[in-house]
């Protein structure tokens, strides 16, 4: 089971912030299909929130096909985000934690690195879509 | 759509004051409805004509379709009320006022009543008056809800009370709405935390209805923009600016979109909820300084949707 926080100063609608939240544990693998979602009255009790923002939030999941609703039973997973590349993320992980060893050799600090690997993985993005 | 609380050109005046005037309003049901607005806005005035303790002085208010003031047996049942403060009997127990409260209500959910306390470690023979403010809170809160009423009333619930406190008041009564078919309105002047706790916004101020809505919906029709000095009254001509500033360079609007936003010269961005009611405030605020308010040809009232 997952626990949801609400970050008021984001800027982001709660609801939205539910949904990303489900999202990054599906990502994770840290929610599976057949998992459960806590009920509308756990979240409330735990978040002090607005009913209504929880069921948006669940009703946008259930439309994308991520959740689905049992009347009377609850929220469950219907299909993970995770797929087959959580098993390639531990090579992917090292290979990147290596390539962060050379950068920190080659004298870049945090903030370089960053804008480094934000501006290249834009730039791949740009090429993939153009 | 049903509708809890419905009022058209609801007004009332206290001696030559009016405390409320032209209020039209519709409220849906299953709302947890917040009523801002500055001290003196007329938010009290509003939930007392709402709960049948005054008269109107003209215009109207339904709740559940039936006047509060006339069919008062017939909607009094239906109405739960937190006034300010809390007020309790002081020197009652809060198991007297179980008992008075089981006598008095025809629907009356004693288990409830007793299953909160103990949860909440009310003891039930603690008078009210020796009980933290917090606790007195959710007594009150307790007592209305254990009415179960179709639609609660609370004035400024959440003013007294530390932020641990707030916390506990908003769970049981954001509780209380799931599923069921409770509509909440709520008066506050304090705006933080209603985005999670409120769907649906009613602006009140210098007793006018300056704005209502459901708050996503508002959220997502309110933009800032920035941009040239020159453009701004083209987006003036199209969209309804609330709030303008300026420096040497640039222009920067609040606006309420009415339609599609076609301003490529301009940067857009979102804006908080917070933001937006501090926006309609001080517009009126503003307003109110530059001319004597002459009530019916207030342009206010443009913004009522």
């Amino acid at each position: 089971m997952i626990e949801f926080h609400l970050d008021t100063h984001s800027g982001v609608a709660p609801y939205l912030q539910i949904v990303q939240q489900v999202k990054q544990a599906l990502r994770l693998g840290l929610l599976e299909v057949g998992d459960q979602l806590p009920t509308v009255r756990e979240v409330v009790a735990q978040m002090a929130i607005n009913p209504n923002t929880v069921l948006k939030a669940y009703r946008e999941l259930d439309h994308e096909g991520l959740v689905t609703s049992r009347p009377g039973q609850g929220t469950f997973v219907q299909r993970s985000l995770a797929g087959p590349s959580l098993t390639s993320q531990a090579a992917l992980r090292r290979s990147l934690v290596h390539w962060l060893h050379s950068a920190r050799e080659a004298g870049l600090e945090e903030e370089s690195i960053l804008a480094l690997f934000l501006s290249t993985f834009q730039d791949t993005q740009k090429e993939e879509t153009a | 759509m049903s509708y809890a609380v419905e009022t058209t050109n609801l007004s009332k005046r206290y001696g030559r004051t009016w405390a409320l005037q032209d209020c039209s309003l519709a409220l849906p049901t299953r709302r947890v409805a917040a009523l801002v607005g500055p001290n003196g806005a007329g938010k009290t005035t509003f939930l007392h004509l709402a709960a049948g303790w005054l008269p109107p002085t003209s215009g109207r208010v339904q709740v559940f379709n039936q006047n509060p003031s006339t069919q008062l047996k017939a909607v009094l049942p239906r109405i739960g009320f937190v006034a300010q403060d809390h007020p309790l009997y002081r020197s009652f127990t809060v198991e007297d006022l179980l008992t008075f409260g089981r006598r008095l209500n025809p629907r009356w959910d004693d288990r409830l009543a007793r299953a909160r306390m103990q949860m909440l470690g009310v003891p039930l023979k603690r008078r009210a008056g020796q009980l933290s403010g917090g606790q007195q809170a959710q007594v009150a809160l307790m007592l209305a809800l254990a009415k179960r009423p179709d639609l609660l009333l609370l004035d400024e619930p959440l003013a007294s009370l530390d932020p641990l406190a707030r916390r506990e008041f908003l769970r049981t009564l954001l509780d209380a709405t799931v599923e069921s078919g409770l509509t909440v309105l709520l008066s506050s002047h304090n705006i933080s935390d209603l985005e999670r706790v409120c769907d649906y916004l009613i602006i009140l101020s210098a007793s006018y209805v300056q704005l209502e809505g459901d708050i996503q919906e508002i959220q997502r029709t309110h933009k800032r923009l920035i941009g040239p000095h020159q453009e701004s009254e083209a987006i003036a001509s199209v969209h309804t600016v609330i709030e303008t500033s300026q420096t040497a360079r640039q222009t920067t609007l609040l606006v309420r979109t009415n339609g599609p936003l076609f301003a490529p010269s301009w940067e857009v961005q979102e804006v908080s909820l917070e933001d937006i009611v501090l926006a309609y405030l001080s517009q009126q605020a503003a307003e109110h300084l530059s001319s004597a308010p002459s009530p019916r040809t207030h342009n206010g009232m443009e913004v009522v949707q």
